[in-house]
């Protein structure tokens, strides 16, 4: 065969980086074999289950367990006073706050868990929560931040009373938690006072929660024998939740055991330790036997980590032609009634602060202050990458503004303050240094794909008829890939991550990774990455992830960081490999190792055809036939630092189409161009794509946690909240280009966030964009019918 | 009130099961006969994850009670397959990249399996109507329907 | 997610399942059970003794007999879609079936349940209301025939008596010359109406000769919009009709208000869904 295609062939088979192969993991799935967290059976295991408060803000004057206790089949009620003498019944947050584990004397949200019962199977368990009686005194309410910090305010955090040093700074009253800047005030201010334009804008990005199919659970097994403690949960992070256990409850980390099973979704919402995770696990503890606690669906809406609650004010002071000289950010975070935000823990804002966005900012200040509220905990997730959710959609909507502001073109005014692509890699004014980028042509690639000029054309004539027609247009730049460890720490364990690979005898080979997959495909995109690096086959690669006891330590998955940090150090532990090999090679081929170069699959000697050992070859020496001095064995193992983030991007635009008789919106159409650097696997991108831009719609267009005066929490069914079926999500249309990160050893920068950050601010964009021509500027979501019908009527357009 | 003995099928095999009439089939499956593939993922029929096939028909096996299902025909995911290898809905399935995380997954193959039955030769716009009663939080939907129509052409064909 | 506990029987037949009901204190009915198992699930709603009328022949079926079609009690709303003798002579039927909820809950969801269960969100009182149908009840004191026209009284109160259960409902085939429509806007699949409106016409050329509207999920219970059928009767339905039968029809909902939308909105969905129907209705009159 000729050498061009035998190459070629080589290649192929490998199934390796950039080809779009099926997933390995499928198997079991399509088959029902998965291994969720409530698959799991232990003999001997009980069922728990949470009774909870039905107030947002009361004391709890008596629990009473008799009746519960009574039910035949009923082992334990705990409450607070039992985890007391344990010191348990409080737990440190990942962001350096306490959190009740069950509630202590008071109850600060509604649904708060007040007592764990556990139950010989989940009826009784059932059964028994009815029969816990607690009495409470209903406290005043306090549910909108904006009145948090007034001087009536009702006081929520009686632990924190006097305590004005927070965790971040000084706090300015009992339900501030922190402060946190960005940039520079002083001449950030004077830019704006001798600006030529300046706009302000209010926005909020509202209350949303991620709803994975799979709700939070654990099986919680204190092996009292052998004195090791073994859980099976819902985590994205297991090697922290392993650390966290361990210091909690004294048991040393070599005898804690943590295995995050298959997972039904994360999206951020399995990143935390929740109190039904403690509670079982010091119930097991407690009874000696393993006990299961798994929630259903209202209790993870109404109490697992919630996301945005952002209350924003975006100001661009520029010029006449548009060009931007400074921009000012300010916001008011509600956090619920403890800060546990799955933030690095110094960035209580998440990286808010890479709100200059894909533009050239000279300066610009950010401000964020966070405040408690009797609401649940949380405020960073879903697909938000650290708070990067709020920071696109503070300056892509404030961008839109200044262009209606000065009439000019929405993709013009981006055109004319883009970061170039000769300016990257790029330091911004707030501290990020954005690796690559190249926005000018990703602009001009959605434009042209949908005949923009076009669409500005039919717009108008629509307009004079009186329709409703909107173009959204959002240009955004992510940061991914926490992060480098001298600045992203979670609980001050550095945010690296690692691989361990080993190359068998026969040439298939192993990888262990300290990241964990809920849906990603990291089962076949790291072994893509192997097969690429040293030329084994990705169906002869297996890759395990999530159990503590044989993964070397990682920080886990979200915020998009597997493939720039996961993937980073899979790279570099298949070169350690690569490296010890070609001593093999020179070794078996009895050369130096100067004269081999690599092709695909093996090492070739130059210039002497036939002269050649494949990684297989290799592999096979490895155990038997090492040169004098080397130790037996093929693997390595890397701990990735990232010298750097990662900063994915694109450009986003949409088509909507508004009933005004109803307000009904049809997204008309909507074209994703991605930019996430090399693509790993472009089959599983897409589909991270389209399950991202589904996401954003549902917040977008109909997603909302409204509370009422109560601090009831409304809606917190899936009759109400907004999961869009096949029959509402649009189709969308994916495109991309690649500009790869100069920094990442095989230049990927990850992408699944990408789509959700990008694709909420669009439709805003949009839907605002159909009403521009009426002189408004925005609209908050979520755009739903009712809403949208609203601004329809408060415009007089239904005559 | 005491327990109850059910009977039914599942899968071609007859079962035997002891239950309190208010026990769920979703419990029954996974629990008391360890077929875990049909999911539970919220408490009010919305979300489709525990979607099984009855008597011929497609039905969310948390909104019925075992005791109902007594004499009953019943399929899940784990019956898809057979001695020959993977069924043609779960080949597409994988061949179109209609799964991520896989929980919603088994009620979706059921529901396609019998929404083909139903309709073998369906548009897009069919495809989306017909499985609306079945959620997927990872997908986006748009490949699920291109598994679903390679299975029907798959499926004509065969 | 689970219910209390509670006694399950089999009903025998539409005696047995009445003397059940009558001899069993807080007995309830369990028809295709996607009403009454959620709410009992979240335990908003619990029974000591669930009586099963799954089974029961006799309320299955449909049929034609001249111009009345019976349809049993427990015909589920996919056999309502599949049904040929309701596609022909009944189509209204179908349109609104077809709108509630998802494909799983239609092949339980039975028609009677939809109509006894008194909830306001439910789809076919207000299609009741707009077809004229009759209902057939049993219950101890025997057998009656009733106008669904005055059987919805409230939320979860209809006319039934104690222990009376709805077992067949009759409406009319269609005749030449009656046009039906119908318009639900929900938020979501799955979703009950934000407001719907299912309406009949019999059409004289172009004047209605009648007209009845229903509304659903826009008042304590479905109702029909009567003031706005009397500016109608008799007229030839235009632009400026429409407007002000619009108004009509805002002005009989007494809504909900909740996450939907406010009084205002849904009153107003209420009118824009009712003149969508009307012009459905009188669309498809002249075949």
């Amino acid at each position: 065969m000729d050498k061009v295609a035998d190459k070629q062939k080589r290649e192929d088979s490998l199934n390796g980086v950039g080809c779009s192969r099926k997933r390995k993991e499928d198997a079991r799935f399509i088959q029902g074999k998965g291994n969720y967290t409530d698959d799991i059976k232990m003999p001997g295991m009980l069922f728990a289950d949470m009774v909870r408060s039905p107030y947002a803000h009361a004391r709890i004057i008596s629990i009473n367990k008799e009746k519960a206790l009574a039910l035949p089949g009923v082992h334990a009620v705990i409450t607070a006073a039992d985890l007391k003498p344990l010191n348990l019944h409080w737990m440190p947050t990942l962001a350096g706050d306490v959190q009740a584990v069950l509630a202590d004397e008071k109850v600060h949200f509604q649904y708060q868990e007040v007592a764990l019962v556990v139950a010989d199977d989940r009826y009784i368990a059932a059964d028994a929560i009815d029969l816990v009686e607690v009495e409470y005194e209903e406290l005043p309410v306090l549910i909108d931040p904006h009145k948090a910090m007034t001087d009536d305010a009702p006081i929520l955090r009686e632990d924190l009373v006097g305590k004005m040093e927070g965790a971040h700074s000084t706090r300015k009253h009992n339900n501030h938690i922190f402060n946190w800047q960005a940039g520079e005030k002083e001449s950030t201010d004077r830019v704006f006072d001798s600006a030529d334009v300046t706009v302000s804008q209010d926005m909020v990005y509202h209350r949303v929660h991620p709803c994975p199919l799979e709700t939070c659970g654990c099986v919680a097994s204190m092996d009292k024998i052998n004195g090791k403690l073994t859980v099976y949960l819902t985590s994205q992070a297991p090697h922290v939740v392993r650390t966290v256990v361990s210091m909690l409850s004294g048991i040393p980390e070599s005898n804690v055991r943590i295995v995050s099973p298959d997972i039904g979704g994360g999206f951020g919402n399995k990143v935390g330790i929740y109190p039904g995770y403690v509670a079982s696990i010091v119930a097991s503890i407690v009874l000696g036997v393993p006990v299961k606690w798994v929630e259903d669906r209202m209790e993870n809406i109404s109490t697992t980590a919630f996301a945005r609650d952002y209350h924003m004010r975006g100001e661009l002071a520029a010029d006449s032609n548009g060009i931007i000289k400074g921009l000012r950010v300010n916001v008011l975070a509600d956090h619920g009634a403890f800060d546990s935000c799955a933030d690095p823990s110094k960035f209580p804002a998440g990286f808010m602060h890479i709100c200059t966005g894909s533009y050239d900012i000279p300066v610009a200040h950010l401000n964020v202050d966070g405040v408690y509220t009797n609401k649940a905990p949380g405020g960073v997730s879903y697909r938000c990458s650290f708070r990067v959710t709020e920071a696109v959609y503070v300056i892509e909507r404030t961008m839109d503004v200044l262009a209606q502001k000065l009439g000019i073109d929405k993709a013009e005014i981006r055109r004319r303050n883009f970061v170039k692509k000769e300016q990257f890699p790029y330091k911004t004014c707030l501290g990020f240094e954005l690796d690559s980028g190249d926005y000018h042509t990703a602009l001009e690639k959605v434009l042209d794909a949908v005949d923009y000029k076009g669409l500005r054309r039919e717009q108008e004539e629509k307009r004079a008829k009186g329709e409703l027609m909107g173009i959204g247009l959002v240009t955004f730049t992510e940061v991914v890939g926490a992060g480098p460890s001298k600045s992203c720490d979670i609980l001050g364990v550095g945010m690296f991550d690692s691989a361990e690979i080993r190359i068998h005898p026969t040439g298939s080979a192993m990888a262990r990774m300290g990241t964990i997959t809920q849906g990603q495909g990291h089962q076949t995109t790291y072994a893509q990455i192997i097969a690429t690096e040293l030329g084994i086959s990705s169906d002869e690669i297996s890759i395990e992830e999530g159990d503590t006891d044989t993964a070397p330590y990682g920080l886990g998955t979200y915020g998009s960081r597997s493939t720039p940090v996961g993937g980073a150090a899979t790279a570099v532990a298949a070169r350690k490999i690569k490296a010890k090999a070609k001593k093999i090679a020179a070794h078996l081929l009895e050369v130096s190792e100067d004269d081999l170069e690599w092709e695909v699959d093996r090492f070739k000697v130059k210039g002497v055809p036939g002269q050649e050992k494949t990684m297989k070859d290799i592999a096979w020496a490895a155990y038997n036939n090492v040169p004098e001095g080397m130790e037996p064995g093929l693997e390595a193992v890397d701990y990735y630092d990232p010298p750097n983030f990662t900063f994915p991007f694109g450009a986003y635009l949409c088509v909507v189409d508004i009933d005004k008789h109803t307000g009904v919106t049809d997204i008309r159409r909507f074209y994703a161009l991605d930019d996430c650097g090399t693509r790993i696997n472009p089959m599983i991108i897409e589909g991270q794509i389209h399950g991202g831009l589904t996401e954003g719609y549902a917040v977008a267009m109909g997603q909302e946690m409204p509370f009422d005066e109560q601090g009831n929490l409304l809606g917190n069914t899936l009759m109400d909240y907004f999961l869009p079926t096949f029959v509402e999500t649009p189709k969308w249309e994916t495109d991309y280009t690649v500009t790869p990160s100069p920094h990442h050893p095989i230049g990927a920068k990850g992408v699944a966030e990408s789509p959700h950050v990008g694709s909420i601010p669009t439709f805003t964009s949009a839907i605002v964009d159909a009403f521009a021509h009426l002189d408004v500027t925005h609209m908050d979501m979520p755009h739903n019918a009712f809403r949208v019908w609203k601004q329809v009527k408060a415009l007089g357009l239904l005559d | 009130m005491a327990k109850q003995a059910v009977s039914f099928t599942l899968n071609g095999k007859t079962v035997d099961v002891l239950v309190e009439p208010r026990e769920l089939l979703i419990h029954t499956l996974r629990e008391n006969l360890n077929h875990t593939g049909a999911h539970i993922g919220c408490e009010t029929s919305h979300c489709g994850v525990c979607t099984v096939d009855v008597d011929g028909q497609s039905v969310k096996s948390c909104t019925l009670l075992t005791v109902q299902a007594a004499g009953s025909d019943v399929k899940s995911v784990e019956g898809l397959a057979s001695a020959d290898g993977l069924h043609v809905i779960q080949q597409a399935f994988v061949d179109e990249h209609g799964l991520q995380c896989g929980f919603c997954t088994p009620g979706m193959l059921m529901r396609a399996y019998r929404f083909l039955q139903e309709n073998p030769n369906p548009s897009d716009e069919e495809i989306r109507w017909g499985m609306s009663g079945n959620l997927c939080r990872c997908t986006g939907y748009q490949n699920i329907i291109e598994a679903v129509k390679t299975a029907a052409k798959n499926l004509q064909q065969a | 997610m689970i219910p209390s506990v509670f006694e399950y029987h089999k009903a025998t037949s539409i005696a047995d399942a009445i003397a059940k009901l009558r001899d069993n204190e807080d007995a309830k009915l369990l028809a295709g059970g996607h009403s009454l198992l959620p709410m009992m699930k979240l335990r908003f709603a619990e029974t000591p003794y669930l009586v099963d009328i799954n089974g029961i022949e006799e309320l299955k079926g449909i049929r034609i007999d001249g111009d009345t079609i019976t349809i049993g009690a427990m015909t589920t709303e996919s056999e309502l879609i599949n049904s040929d003798i309701l596609q022909q002579y009944c189509p209204l039927l179908v349109d609104a079936a077809k709108l509630v909820a998802d494909p799983q809950v239609r092949n339980k969801g039975t028609i009677g349940g939809d109509v006894a269960h008194g909830d306001p969100g439910n789809d076919h009182p207000a299609v009741m209301l707009a077809l004229d149908a009759q209902l057939v009840i049993h219950g101890p004191n025997g057998e009656r025939t009733i106008p669904a026209n005055g059987f919805f009284l409230g939320t979860y109160w209809t006319a039934l008596e104690e222990h009376e259960i709805l077992v067949a409902i009759k409406v009319p085939a269609l005749k030449p010359g009656t046009g039906h429509g119908y318009s639900k806007l929900k938020r979501k699949t799955g979703d009950y109406a934000v407001a719907g409106a299912p309406v009949v016409v019999e059409m004289d050329g172009d004047i209605v000769r009648d007209i009845r509207i229903g509304l659903t999920n826009v008042a304590p219970m479905a109702i029909r919009a009567e003031a706005a059928e009397d500016l109608i009767r008799g007229k030839r339905v235009d632009e400026a009709l429409l407007k002000v039968v619009e108004k009509a029809v805002i002005a009989v909902c007494d809504p909900a208000v909740d996450l939907r939308g406010d009084e205002e909105y849904k009153s107003h969905m209420a009118a824009i869904m009712a003149r969508r129907s009307i012009i459905q209705a009188i669309a498809n009159a002249k075949g």
